[in-house]
């Protein structure tokens, strides 16, 4: 499963002749670090890894702040229509996203937010999933807090904010690392709403160097690697809650 | 790509409404309504509207400039009579039935192993999630560069064996086989952590029973392990379907579009993205979406038919 990730790592640090070479040659005779600082000046990574961040930090807080409110009051409060309503949105999450592209498209032209940061961002805020999730860990919770809470004078509100979103903790943490994810690799959407470079994730960003320059692979590994290798320093920070928050999208009930 | 559906907790949901509709004592709290109206406001615009949006387009001819026209079933006719369609469906069908077996197959196979007590357990369990972390573009590089067919590793190797170099990318016939292996490599990282999730909640009790009556290791795996993991593997065949589905960023990025072989690799989600938006035929790319959504509602409904079969729920 890694071989490819070494291979890719070797390459980046051959001389063009090497990489072409005949034989093959596994090693380059000298680690030649400036492919990497070939690619950094040719492309904008900085800008791209800029629109990536606020893309994913924009998603992974909208998301968590509108699944939670609504998950909450999907748990906990009785309202007319209840059921029905949820049941609807559960039929959504059914259905495959391409087929809400192309209106999703129409509204951003309409609203003239093609091109910016924003539309990456606004279609991808309402997450049923999210909320179908964090919805099973407010039900966990003991009655018994809230009771609490409300004989003690605590509105709705503060109730949720204050009590029971602090419980929730895992639930939330787990959203946000699959979101995260999904954010960080989304490739078509951008591709669909954004052609200006400047306004480009890295996702999308570097879908447009493959179609540029591939004759110069030890450039293009190291383009590679310095997409990859953030990520992967994130993640072995956080291993054990990436795993356990996919593991999570499995459990059963 | 797999996140979504969760068909497990859908069942779940049915028996809790059940409960809740007996104990209907609290009072309605209208304040409710703030709490889901955003997402329902934005679940209504963005999902709601344009699903009914795309339908209404796929009854249209879609120009440029938007200015549409109604002609029925136009648009299904034309692709009932597309040959790129058929391609596609073809392809998405051999992805799907070669691919899903496969993913799920080997997915338990390294599951199980990384179960075991093996020396470097951790470094294993990390190194398997980086595929899953990786950037679908970085990964078409990656690819591009070891199905080169002069320089690239894959023929490589095969010249070992004394096999002729491969047009991975280039040759109609294995353009497809590219693609499912680059599928199957980068939809397991997902699959083997929800598995290995599922292993260890099987009790240990069941092996300590089979130890006692003597079971050796392959009847343990075959008689005890497999059975109490069922559930998950079905909800992991459901998902990876449903993602192998809605392949597109693997085709786009490591067979491009402006490759002459892209049509022989061509999945329903790239030849609907090529048709809607690079050749800005909407109504005719509404045509598609709706067609590929109605196949993948009957083949989750035959997964979920068929699992009544295989799948113990105790």
């Amino acid at each position: 499963m890694v071989g490819p990730f070494i291979w890719m790592f070797i390459t980046s640090l051959k001389t063009y002749d090497e990489t072409i070479h005949t034989p093959m040659l596994w090693f380059p005779a000298k680690a030649q670090w400036v492919n990497y600082k070939i690619v950094a000046d040719k492309y904008p990574f900085l800008i791209l890894y800029r629109n990536t961040f606020l893309v994913v930090i924009g998603t992974v807080i909208s998301q968590l702040f509108f699944a939670s409110m609504a998950a909450y009051a999907f748990a906990r409060l009785k309202f007319p229509f209840k059921n029905t309503i949820f049941l609807g949105m559960l039929c959504l999450l059914m259905v495959p996203s391409q087929i809400f592209l192309i209106a999703q498209y129409n509204v951003m032209v309409k609203f003239n937010l093609t091109n910016t940061i924003q539309a990456l961002i606004i279609p991808h805020m309402f997450t049923v999933f999210g909320m179908f999730l964090l919805r099973q860990f407010f039900a966990a919770i003991p009655m018994e807090l809230e009771d609490a809470a409300r004989i003690d004078g605590a509105g709705t509100f503060r109730i949720y904010w204050q009590i029971m979103l602090p419980l929730v903790t895992p639930g939330l943490v787990a959203l946000g690392i699959l979101t995260m994810i999904g954010s960080w690799k989304e490739l078509l959407w951008p591709l669909i709403v954004n052609s200006d470079m400047s306004k480009m994730t890295l996702s999308a960003g570097l879908a447009y160097l493959i179609g540029e320059h591939t004759t110069f692979y030890q450039q293009v590994m190291a383009g590679a690697v310095i997409s990859v290798l953030p990520m992967v320093i994130i993640f072995t920070f956080f291993q054990k809650k990436f795993v356990e928050s996919i593991a999570q999208t499995g459990i059963k009930g | 790509m797999f996140e979504g559906i969760n068909p497990l907790n859908t069942l779940a949901f049915r028996d809790e409404i059940r409960g809740a509709m007996k104990k209907q004592k609290q009072r309605y709290n209208y304040s409710a309504y703030l709490y889901i109206a955003p997402i329902l406001i934005g679940i209504m615009v963005f999902y709601l509207y344009a699903f009914f949006q795309n339908i209404w387009l796929s009854f249209n001819d879609v120009g440029i400039f938007g200015n549409r026209k109604f002609i029925g079933f136009g648009n299904y006719r034309t692709l009932f009579h597309d040959i790129l369609f058929w391609r596609a469906l073809k392809n998405t069908a051999f992805y799907a039935i070669l691919g899903v077996p496969s993913i799920v197959i080997l997915s338990i196979g390294l599951a199980w192993m990384l179960n075991q007590k093996i020396p470097a357990q951790s470094f294993f369990r990390t190194a398997i999630f980086i595929p899953a972390i990786t950037l679908p573009a970085a990964i078409g590089l990656l690819w591009r560069w070891l199905y080169n067919s002069s320089f690239g590793l894959i023929n490589h190797i095969l010249g070992w064996f004394g096999i002729q170099p491969i047009f991975w990318l280039s040759d109609i016939h294995w353009v497809r086989w590219s693609i499912l292996i680059v599928l199957i490599w980068a939809s397991m990282s997902y699959m083997v952590i929800i598995l290995l999730s599922g292993l260890q909640r099987i009790p240990s009790v069941y092996y300590d029973a089979a130890q006692v009556d003597g079971a050796n290791t392959r009847q343990i795996f075959f008689r005890v392990t497999l059975p109490l993991l069922t559930p998950t593997i079905f909800f992991v065949s459901v998902v990876s379907m449903i993602g192998t589905f809605q392949i597109f960023d693997l085709i786009f990025l490591i067979i491009r579009p402006d490759s002459a072989a892209y049509q022989y690799a061509n999945s329903l989600v790239t030849f609907f993205f090529q048709q809607a938006f690079a050749l800005d035929l909407r109504g005719y790319g509404a045509a598609i979406s709706v067609v590929s959504l109605i196949l993948i509602f009957a083949v989750t409904a035959i997964q979920f038919r068929v699992q009544k079969r295989w799948v113990n729920y105790d």
